[in-house]
């Protein structure tokens, strides 16, 4: 059509209204998820950094001293031990769960009877509230009653139960086991979903041309769920290096400090203690690997894409 | 007994009461005690006694924190006579139940932002945390304290604020700690009853061990149950934290060591694991029979009562050995009722605090609880209750036989942290479990104590 312009130029195209520029919209439908992330997730973080740099005391205000916390860290030997302990805890438990969840994912996506049951059983650890199933295993691993205990001894297999909790080794592979009892469906339940979207006539060419199980693996499966793997792998590494309740509830940060990680000994010095400023400091100490995670993963992710 | 013979039997005169308490103070080494603790308590007199009076806000609600009661009778009985209260005032309370761990958290985070409940029911050194957050209850506690018989002196030190006569909470009452044991065990171990010696305390426990009967202390991070009993083994060898001046470091010290080698001698006598234990386990391991001889309050004996008749029978309670110190030196969990100053019915939260601790209410409060609770004023030392069970009377004794956290020095954020971060608990653990020498173990408890107390 034609327009029509006594003037012989192009029709001036009609105003466009606020709400239909380009961005504003968006930018409106994101903003109530922005104050959300903005007051409760910016604000504290931002004032956490703060609290870690002044002498802050419950109930009174502090003043700025600089370094002065995180110096006094790194002369304590309880943080030592507590950073010892978190990493220690992070790692193990990580490439356990990745191992054992991929196993299952592997095996939990062939096709069998009864398939759906399984996979509901198996994801039952990752929906039980950590804290009941936490205080289960504070029974299963009790220095007295373990059933554990009580089944070896029963069996004539140890004349005296084991003492889970109360050595500082013991303490550790027990928080440990049960991290990774606890975080195994979300590998598994993740890295199902992605093995499903791998093209089977991939796998078929390769049984073609004569590939063993470990050389598809290898070729096919691999390769091709990294990326999902790599983003699994950062949130439970996320997830593990800032837990708090699987390890409060079980020993406290016991025995003599052994199971201490970055939450609980933050949470001990700051709100038990009284000395937030301090507390903030030892919290802070989590942000960078969480950081340093996220970049590699992003990083991964790019030169994949 | 004749009231005459009756008050005479309760009369302690001025100058005896200062020698006792002059001799017991100056082995404990506390430097404040008030007048009023020193008051001549008398019941005709005490009946004359005015109560402060309070003019109350028109229509008050009262919203008031405590712990969850360890005995079931304990919340019935509060929320009665805090019904009591609210018919007498046509005020209003509301009272919110928080385990007890968590009444603290969350008491230091209402004092942090200066907002949240009037009342707190909190433990040790809270009100030290934050006491400008906190309302002047001198009135108060001067008042009760005249009326029945003064507060028990480390009452003072948690309630004042520390160097001043000025009391920032009301002790309400001490979950106490007792040794709980098997009477038919130590009577195999070849003893009538356990010896009220330390000495004698180890002795009649490795014979228990030799016999198939261990005993269990919590060397765990267990809050109640490992702080108390390793501050009165550390207080009774003469070892201590810090000095009175809040300063200096009193920790690495003959005393200390001394304590740690006996510490390590009573836990050759322990059953496997109280590396390991919080505070429900010794409950549990006793209750199993699996035990002879922990520390503990009023719950076992609650517990049995019903649930376990036979250790029930065979149970029997005393308080803390003493040591080579020569007086009573323990810990015991000590709840203290505070006001903030954010509240808007300060009136009304004085009143109602006043109105729970007079004889009707506190009186019954307190007989109901089976010794789980034990008194902070003195005249509720003679309640008939106390006599219901030689299992529950040692316990009327716990707050008369304390020191305070941190002792020798003072309440407050130090403290605190020292307790929170279970500084002494870890060092008998270094010591019994992680097979440190005792110089180690107490140098590396200085270096801690050295950073709180700076």
């Amino acid at each position: 059509m034609r327009s029509g312009n006594a003037g012989g130029g192009a029709l001036k195209a009609p105003p466009v209204g606020l709400l239909q520029r380009k961005g504003v919209l968006g930018f409106l439908f994101t903003l109530p998820a922005d104050i959300i992330l903005l007051l409760l997730l910016a604000y504290p973080f931002v004032l956490g950094i703060w609290l870690s740099f002044t002498n802050t005391i419950i109930g009174r205000s502090g003043s700025f001293v600089g370094l002065e916390n995180y110096i006094d860290l790194f002369h304590s030997d309880v943080f030592w031990l507590t950073a010892f302990n978190t990493v220690l805890y992070t790692v193990v438990a990580v490439f356990f769960k990745l191992i054992l969840g991929f196993g299952l994912a592997i095996v939990l996506n062939k096709d069998f009877k009864g398939k759906g049951l399984i996979r509901a059983i198996v994801l039952l650890p990752w929906i039980v509230p950590t804290a009941l199933s936490t205080i289960a295993f504070w029974w299963i691993f009790d220095s007295n009653f373990s059933c554990i205990s009580w089944l070896l001894m029963h069996l004539g297999l140890m004349s005296h139960p084991i003492d889970f909790l109360g050595s500082p080794v013991n303490a550790r592979i027990s928080v440990i086991i049960v991290n990774i009892w606890r975080g195994i469906p979300f590998f598994t339940i993740g890295l199902m979903a992605g093995l499903q979207t791998i093209n089977q006539t991939l796998y078929e060419a390769a049984d073609i041309d004569g590939a063993t199980p470990w050389v598809k693996f290898k070729s096919i499966t691999l390769p091709l769920i990294m990326p999902l793997l790599a983003v699994i792998t950062t949130f439970s590494i996320i997830w593990t290096f800032a837990d708090f309740q699987l390890i409060w509830i079980m020993t406290r940060g016991g025995p003599d400090n052994a199971t201490h990680i970055f939450g609980t000994f933050s949470f001990q010095r700051a709100i038990a203690g009284g000395h937030l400023g301090e507390g903030a400091a030892i919290s802070a100490f989590i942000f960078p690997v969480l950081f340093i995670s996220v970049v590699i993963t992003s990083k991964f992710l790019k030169r994949e894409a | 007994m004749s009231e005459r013979k009756k008050k005479e039997g309760k009369k302690v005169s001025r100058r005896d009461f200062i020698k006792k308490s002059a001799a017991g103070l100056a082995g404990a080494g506390l430097a404040t005690l008030s007048m009023d603790s020193l008051f001549q308590w008398n019941p005709a007199l005490a009946a004359e006694v005015k109560a402060p009076t309070f003019k109350l806000e028109k229509n008050p609600v009262v919203k008031v924190l405590r712990w969850s009661g360890f005995v079931k009778s304990d919340e019935q009985i509060w929320n009665a006579n805090t019904k009591k209260w609210e018919k007498e005032t046509g005020g209003k309370v509301v009272t919110e139940y928080l385990s007890w761990e968590d009444v603290r958290s969350k008491a230091a985070m209402e004092a942090s932002v200066g907002a949240g409940h009037d009342i707190v029911l909190g433990w040790y050194d809270d009100p030290h945390l934050y006491p400008d957050k906190l309302l002047d209850v001198s009135d108060v506690a001067t008042y009760l304290g005249k009326k029945y018989g003064g507060w028990y002196p480390v009452c003072e030190m948690y309630g004042k604020l520390y160097g001043t006569d000025k009391w920032i909470a009301l002790p309400i009452g001490s979950a106490g700690i007792c040794i709980n044991y098997r009477v038919s065990w130590v009577k195999e171990a070849g003893y009538e009853k356990l010896p009220s010696d330390i000495e004698g305390f180890i002795k009649c426990c490795k014979k228990l061990k030799a016999k198939g009967h261990p005993t269990g202390f919590a060397l765990g991070h267990a809050v109640g149950d490992g702080n108390t009993w390793t501050h009165w083994w550390l207080w009774s060898f003469g070892g201590k934290a810090v000095e009175k001046d809040g300063k200096t470091i009193a920790i690495n010290s003959k005393e200390t060591l001394q304590a740690l080698d006996a510490a390590k001698e009573l836990y050759e006598t322990m059953i496997p694991g109280v590396a390991s234990w919080l505070d429900p386990h010794n409950n549990k391991a006793f209750l199993s029979g699996q035990i002879s001889v922990t520390s503990n309050g009023n719950s076992i004996f609650y517990a049995s009562r019903k649930k376990f008749p036979e250790i029930n029978k065979d149970l029997m309670t005393m308080n803390f050995p003493v040591g080579p110190v020569g007086h009573p030196a323990e810990l015991s969990m000590i709840s203290q009722a505070f006001i903030f100053k954010h509240t808007p019915v300060p009136n009304a939260a004085k009143h109602y605090l006043t109105f729970m601790f007079e004889k009707a209410q506190y009186g019954k409060w307190e007989s109901e609880t089976w010794g789980y609770i034990t008194q902070t004023l003195k005249d509720y030392y003679n309640l008939p209750a106390w006599k219901k069970d030689p299992r529950i009377t040692p316990y009327r004794d716990c707050v008369k036989r304390m020191l305070w956290n941190g002792y020798a020095g003072p309440l407050g954020p130090a403290s605190a942290a020292a307790m929170s971060e279970y500084v002494i608990v870890d060092m008998f653990a270094d010591v019994c479990v992680g097979g440190k020498s005792p110089k180690a173990a107490a140098a590396a408890a200085e270096r801690k104590l050295k950073k709180f107390y700076r």
